[in-house]
């Protein structure tokens, strides 16, 4: 082999043992999976001894209602959450982007929601919507009013679910957002001022439209992320009252553990994981097509 | 269009103080470079007036309205920017016609409007192009060209030129000049360059650690310095300064230094009567060595040939000098000269106050 050749080679030796352990810790299960979505497996049995059923698994999905249900719930909470987060995270950018004494302080504890792990998060919120001892209902009864039922009533809990979603990554998105604000070049900002822009034209015209890009695969990561959301909700109402926040990834844990249908469970996370793919190529196309504006815009820039 | 006055103004920075007491009369459609090293105050002093930066105390008075307070919009002025400082997502007639945009004037006026002014810069082929699309040279027009679509009472530039290479500055500079000879308007120019300063400015206006060393024409500002610091920042090769002795022989005052003795006219014999027999400062320009027969015995050191002129790194009086002359063939290094400079072409300083005597 020429020493040229072997240069060539030589990343790709480095990166040979990332591969391999990639190909058995993803690619494998991945795999495993799609294979048994197409089985009628039950726990008890070894994989071997499922029965073989097609795409029976995927068209009973298709006509099961609690499974309709739960895609529904999904992408509503998806939906719901992301668009709250990325108002806030963005306002709260906006507004927490200026020098004053103090504001780096404010920053940190603003990103605190972020750093808790998820299952402990679950169970703050769940102790504060208790319905007598939580601290919601206390106040609220404290101050003369009636608890509201945060976790046993349909519509409030699904709401009580999103409070504590975004009060868990409104913070992710600001970050992003604040990072993306403060490298926004400063003279253009000034210039708007000249030319005349009150604050409002000034974040309407020349912030949010400068900081698009970052939008955009905040909104996607966002995005992706809340479709997997599990276990905040699991340990807050563990999907109900009824099937009010069981989303698909509860679904999916409850199909495997309580109905013991392996089978429908891989079917399932392979749909989960199609719309993922949709979401994580559509992120990879925008960014490609970011990257290749740059790179014409360049080439213009050279040439002029 | 109205005069702008700044009186007593002061700015600071937590418990910095970059201006302490600026006071500075700006005539109706004056172009006013503020000119100094990195430092001096000089863009502090611009982005207080545009209103980008918060005036400590004292009061910018455009006419006679006290503006210090206002935001930059309510002051009626348009801003070039170092860094040109377009919106990037838009394209070149957008970035004209923001400002118009926002005050809501009818598209067709607006259109109008961009158009003529991007005929005048050379942009029309360029109006549907994003910044990022043009060159250096063309940005800055489009900078231009946003300030004066704008038709507002007095345009500043805050270090316009820096960010372009020596051959196209030279080009927008002429560029400059025509435009503010065709809109006569309050102009007021930030720049560390003397030569912009010099070719641009009606008046000049010459900062250092944020006060004002002396203002005026550029004829003034070279001819008469009121300081060492003034003299050596205008002109260009800088001012050539030596340590001499003032002193009287057969009733005619004269510089002695270590190994010269330039005679002063007598006409400022009066004023320079009081510092007789005491140390100053000589400054003598380049450009006021005169090659000739019975002058000083000087030795090339080094010669920058530059065509028409020819700068000689010489020594006087134990200091390099730098020496500018006209020439046709280039003078060798190593060769020894005879210059004459004369007394009513030198500048003499106090060397403590370093103020002009």
């Amino acid at each position: 082999m020429s020493i040229a050749s072997t240069n060539r080679m030589t990343p790709y030796l480095f990166l040979a043992p990332a591969g391999l352990v990639l190909a058995f810790a993803l690619f494998y299960p991945i795999c495993y999976m799609i294979y048994a979505s197409f089985l009628d497996w039950n726990p008890s049995q070894r994989i071997g001894e499922a029965e073989f059923v097609g795409l029976r698994n995927y068209f009973k999905l298709f006509s099961d209602d609690a499974f309709r249900e739960s895609m529904g719930v999904t992408l509503k909470f998806a939906a719901v959450v992301v668009t709250i987060e990325m108002f806030l995270g963005v306002g709260l950018a906006l507004l927490l982007d200026r020098n004053i004494r103090g504001m780096s302080v404010l920053r940190t504890l603003f990103i605190l929601p972020m750093m808790i792990a998820p299952i402990v998060v679950g169970l703050m919120w769940r102790y504060m919507y208790h319905p007598t001892v939580g601290i919601f209902n206390k106040t609220l009864k404290s101050w003369g009013f009636d608890g509201i039922p945060w976790l046993s009533d349909g519509s409030w809990a699904f709401a009580s679910v999103v409070i504590a979603d975004v009060w868990q990554w409104t913070p992710f998105i600001f970050i992003l957002s604040l990072a993306a604000l403060q490298s926004l070049p400063a003279s253009a900002i000034e210039a708007s001022r000249i030319d005349g822009a009150s604050g409002w034209q000034q974040i309407l015209y020349i912030k949010l439209p400068l900081m698009l890009p970052v939008l955009i695969v905040t909104l996607l990561l966002r995005l992706i992320d809340s479709f997997k959301v599990l276990e905040v909700i699991l340990v807050m109402t563990n999907g109900g009252p009824g099937l009010s926040t069981e989303i698909l990834s509860l679904r999916i844990n409850r199909t495997a553990s309580e109905f013991r249908e392996l089978g429908e469970a891989a079917a399932m996370s392979n749909l989960l994981l199609i719309v993922l793919l949709i979401l994580t190529f559509t992120m990879f196309i925008y960014n490609k097509a970011q990257d290749a504006r740059a790179a014409r815009l360049r080439a213009v820039e050279e040439e002029v | 269009m109205p005069d702008i006055r700044l009186q007593n103004l002061r700015k600071d920075y937590g418990a910095v103080n970059v201006i302490e007491n600026l006071n500075l009369d700006m005539a109706d459609g004056e172009f006013t470079v503020l000119v100094g090293p990195s430092g001096c105050g000089k863009s502090t002093t611009l982005r207080m007036i545009a209103g980008l930066e918060s005036v400590t105390g004292g009061q910018i008075m455009i006419g006679d309205r006290d503006v210090s307070k206002l935001e930059p919009k309510e002051r009626d002025l348009a801003m070039v920017f170092q860094d040109y400082a377009l919106y990037p997502h838009m394209n070149v007639a957008k970035n004209m016609s923001f400002a118009l945009r926002l005050a809501r004037m009818n598209k067709a006026d607006i259109e109008t409007r961009v158009k003529e002014v991007a005929a005048t810069l050379d942009l029309t082929a360029y109006l549907d192009r994003k910044p990022a699309e043009l060159s250096g040279g063309q940005r800055q027009r489009v900078a231009m060209g946003r300030a004066l679509v704008r038709d507002a009472g007095t345009f500043l530039f805050d270090e316009p030129l820096s960010n372009l290479d020596a051959k196209l500055r030279g080009q927008m500079r002429a560029e400059l000049a025509l435009m503010s000879q065709r809109i006569k308007k309050n102009m007021i120019y930030v720049t560390h360059d003397q030569v912009e300063a010099m070719t641009l400015g009606d008046k000049i206006v010459v900062m250092k650690f944020g006060e004002i060393m002396q203002a005026g024409t550029p004829e003034e500002l070279y001819r008469n310095p009121a300081n060492k610091f003034v003299a050596g920042f205008i002109g260009s090769p800088t001012m050539n300064f030596l340590s001499a002795e003032l002193i009287e022989e057969g009733g005619t005052l004269s510089a002695k230094g270590d190994g010269f003795a330039i005679p002063l006219p007598d006409a400022r014999k009066s004023s320079l009567q009081a510092h007789k027999d005491r140390q100053i400062h000589l400054g003598i320009r380049p450009s006021s060595f005169a090659e000739g027969p019975g002058g000083l015995k000087m030795p090339v050191i080094l010669s920058e040939y530059i065509g028409a002129q020819s700068v000689l790194i010489s020594e006087l009086g134990g200091e390099r000098v730098a020496i500018e002359v006209n020439t046709v063939v280039p003078i060798r290094a190593g060769e020894e000269r005879e210059f004459t400079v004369q007394g009513d072409e030198v500048h003499l300083f106090d060397p403590k106050t370093e103020i002009a005597l």
